[in-house]
């Protein structure tokens, strides 16, 4: 493989990576939050967390071009307050991907949580324990094979995602060019010799990680 | 009766289901057994009182400062309270050891201490040996032996247990009881033990609170409970008329001798029985039987042959109560028929015989 295509392997898991670690506290939050307590709005928030998995990923990506243009409401608040661009480039790749594996890690971890027990929680408290430690002693380490495969799942919905990314971060190569884009690009080009070496990259990509969780589940268990 | 600790009157209501609560629960020293049958509210009246579970009004003081005030809307955090809570099946975190259990309740502690407080109490238990260990490697016994040190370890003011055998099988349940009372002896810290079983509440409470569907219904040293219920609900709950308190003379041939009031009574003799050890020695109503034959004259396989007289007849459906009086007062239930048969007045003498298996003892003195 040449150097531009492990160039474009290295930015598609760097990309993944970023939008994992932008949706992992929130998107933990949130499913703490709908999984442990009852709320106002609560099923209103639930869809609305949902809906990237359902609509078509050009929507998503359309409404996110929208608000984080630069004269969109978000876009054009982080670019008076901050200078920042977002849109076209690999921040915009980056808020794609976190939009579309967000419902995948939230609705996974919030099984998860639900199925801890509530009893241990409870003694954790009149053992003294606040719910932050709670939180990370007992409800997390007891809901990880959940969570694990929702970071998963996410993860690998980043690394495939394209709808969403082709609209608000384009196609540009070596900027905002991932791997599922690069093989669309290779099959337009005509170059299917290009196409399948990418395809295959991401089922390798795709297939370790899966081992690996399988794996770490196994040895826990 | 000692200085009060926790005093509480409260009402937990469920959506269409049932009221519990308590008035005038009064908690001092040692160790208080919340009696009653399944479903009697035992359990939320205990996490009630570990702030697990609301009150829907009422109000819940603890030495003093306020643990739940409906009124003011005020509720101390269970975390705040200082209890120590054991639940039914224990609830040992399946991730942590037998240590990283016992412990967890330390984080306040520098790590020195915390490993330092975490090996006495594991020592003190006998469960050193199984500080490495997950609960899913442990027998019943450890496992409640495990949820004890998590509750003590941080030394709390009031300790909670609820049903502390319920998930242990019969023989287990036997022998670790007089293993409970010498360890709740030794910790002195004031405790409410929750229990639907008689003989549990005689060996290890100093008083008792029976609960009858959702309410206390009575309150006192657990002896006088029993021996004495209110109403005929909390007679039928505690079902053992004759509870009376006497002194092993000699445990012999497989056998224990028993002095109460001056009277020698021989039972079958149970774990941790002690020659001089006291003993609650209690007789069922339906297990005694009544002969008109003359101290001389009777000839029958039960061990025990006291000389009675008959003090008062009650009808109880087709059964009559017959209270007794000799060298103790005992109850005998007996059929109208055989009430009949026996032409029984007051104030007439007879036999009163007791099979030796069915005069049970409960250790006392730790």
């Amino acid at each position: 493989m040449s150097g531009a295509e492990w160039q474009l392997i290295g930015f598609s898991l760097r990309m993944a990576l970023a939008s994992l670690l932008l949706v992992l506290p929130p998107g933990l939050a949130l499913a703490w939050w709908l999984a442990k307590y009852n709320w106002r709005g609560k099923t209103f928030v639930e869809t609305l967390v949902t809906l990237p998995l359902v609509l078509p990923p050009v929507v998503t990506g359309l409404v996110l071009l929208e608000l984080f243009g630069r004269h969109g409401p978000i876009g054009g608040w982080l670019h008076r307050a901050f200078g920042l661009e977002v849109v076209f480039t690999w921040r915009a790749v980056v808020l794609a991907l976190a939009a579309m594996s967000l419902p995948l890690l939230v609705r996974a971890a919030r099984t998860a949580f639900a199925e801890v027990d509530t009893q241990y929680e409870q003694l954790a408290r009149t053992l003294g324990a606040g719910e932050w430690r709670i939180f990370f002693t007992i409800t997390l380490p007891l809901a990880r094979r959940g969570v694990v495969a929702g970071i998963l799942l996410a993860f690998a919905r980043s690394l495939g995602e394209f709808g969403a990314t082709i609209m608000v971060a384009g196609n540009i190569p070596g900027q905002t060019m991932t791997l599922p884009l690069a093989i669309y690009q290779a099959v337009q080009a005509d170059d299917d010799a290009h196409a399948w070496l990418l395809a295959g990259v991401s089922v390798i990509i795709a297939f370790t990680a899966v081992l690996a969780s399988e794996q770490l589940q196994g040895r826990r268990a | 009766m000692n200085a009060t600790r926790l005093i509480a009157t409260f009402v937990r209501t469920f959506p269409g289901g049932p009221e519990i609560g308590v008035e005038n629960l009064c908690l001092g020293d040692g160790v208080t057994v919340l009696f009653g049958a399944s479903g009697s509210g035992k359990s939320t009246i205990l996490r009630c009182l570990a702030g697990l579970d609301l009150p829907s009004r009422g109000q819940i003081q603890f030495a003093g400062s306020a643990w739940f005030d409906a009124a003011r809307r005020f509720s101390l955090p269970a975390r705040r309270r200082d209890v120590g809570y054991v639940p039914q099946n224990y609830a040992l975190f399946p991730h942590l050891t037998v240590a990283g259990n016992v412990g967890y309740g330390l984080f306040a502690l520098p790590a020195g201490d915390k490993a330092a407080r975490v090996a006495e109490t594991l020592g003190w238990l006998g469960l050193t040996d199984l500080a490495a260990r997950l609960p899913h490697m442990l027998s019943g016994g450890q496992q409640q032996r495990v949820a004890l040190a998590r509750a003590v370890v941080r030394r709390p003011q009031l300790l909670l247990l609820d049903e502390p055998f319920a998930a242990l099988d019969t023989p287990t349940r036997w022998h670790l009881r007089g293993e409970l009372r010498h360890w709740l002896r030794h910790l002195a810290i004031p405790t409410v033990l929750v229990t639907h079983d008689r003989f549990e509440a005689l060996a290890l409470g100093d008083t008792v609170v029976v609960m009858q569907a959702g309410r206390n219904v009575q309150q006192g040293v657990v002896h006088e409970v029993f021996s004495r219920p209110v109403n005929r609900a909390v007679a039928e709950l505690t079902a053992i008329e004759t509870i009376l308190p006497g002194r092993v003379r000699e445990l012999r041939d497989g056998l224990a001798v028993v002095a109460v009031g001056g009277q020698n009574l021989v039972a079958l003799p149970v774990a941790g029985l002690a020659t001089a050890g006291e003993v609650y020695v209690c007789i069922r109503a339906e297990d005694v039987i009544l002969t008109r034959d003359g101290p001389g004259a009777v000839t029958a396989s039960a061990r025990n042959r006291l000389a009675v007289t008959v003090q008062s007849l009650q009808r109880e459906g087709p059964q009559v109560r017959v209270n007794l009086e000799g060298a103790f007062p005992l109850t005998a239930l007996l059929t109208q028929a055989a009430c009949a048969e026996l032409a029984l007045h007051p104030g007439d003498s007879l036999m009163a015989l007791v099979k030796t298996p069915q005069v049970h003892l409960i250790p006392w003195s730790g």
